[in-house]
């Protein structure tokens, strides 16, 4: 189908400090019902959004770690970190959640759609994306 | 006692922490809300404003931690957890509060 466009989302804050990653969520949740090729960048304080073991309970605001997991359910194919964002914080892919994702109609299946790419990768990404929603 | 500085943002996206450690007097009580307690993150790039700064006493607020995934493990030597509690003690304690945004 021709007019289907890749979607990249590029989130660059950290969560629960500012509402920015929690509406890029929704934004992605709503686009995902649109049948479009849907990818998530995550660089810089962006990074902190997928780190597992976020405990809001004393926080009174809502844990959405858990809603990354589910993206792959709601179509999103790639899920992109910033190998550099990563290491100026101290974290390695052991750090972050995994989320899986399954063709419902091909039944191809990935285990883990979390991908650490470098600059360069992520500057390709970018250009080959049709739109570019930054957050 | 000295003043109590409060930081929420992140070391890596401004320089709050940074210039609250500079402009700081000795014997200061820093405590890190927030965005902010990212910088009581031990073996990142921005540690060492922390674990350089002498004099100064660090405090982080447990539920922002928490709410983050940073297990106290991975927290700078030194570094105490502080609860709401906690956090009111200090604001108690100290001659008044000077917060960096």
């Amino acid at each position: 189908m021709s007019d289907v466009k890749k979607f990249m989302y590029l989130n660059r804050r950290a969560p629960y400090g500012t509402i920015y990653a929690w509406e890029s969520l929704e934004v992605v949740l709503i686009g995902a019902a649109f049948d479009q090729e849907v990818s998530l960048m995550f660089v810089d304080d962006g990074v902190f959004q997928i780190v597992k073991g976020s405990d809001t309970s004393e926080l009174d605001m809502k844990n959405f770690t858990p809603t990354y997991r589910t993206l792959g359910d709601y179509g999103v194919r790639h899920m992109y970190v910033d190998k550099k964002s990563l290491e100026d914080r101290g974290l390695t892919q052991d750090d972050l959640i995994e989320v899986a994702w399954e063709d419902w109609e091909t039944e191809e299946e990935v285990d883990n759609i979390v991908e650490v790419v470098d600059s360069e990768q992520i500057a390709k990404l970018l250009e080959e994306s049709d739109v570019v929603f930054s957050f | 006692m000295a003043d109590l500085y409060t930081v929420n943002k992140s070391p890596f996206e401004k320089n709050s922490l940074e210039d609250a450690i500079r402009f700081s007097s000795e014997g200061a009580s820093i405590l890190l809300i927030e965005d902010g307690v990212y910088g009581a993150m031990a073996g990142t790039a921005v540690s060492d404003l922390v674990a350089n700064a002498s004099g100064r006493k660090f405090y982080a607020l447990r539920a922002d931690v928490k709410a983050r995934g940073i297990s106290e493990d991975r927290l700078i030597d030194g570094v105490e957890l502080v609860d709401y509690a906690g956090f009111v003690d200090l604001v108690v304690e100290c001659d008044k509060v000077q917060a960096w945004l």
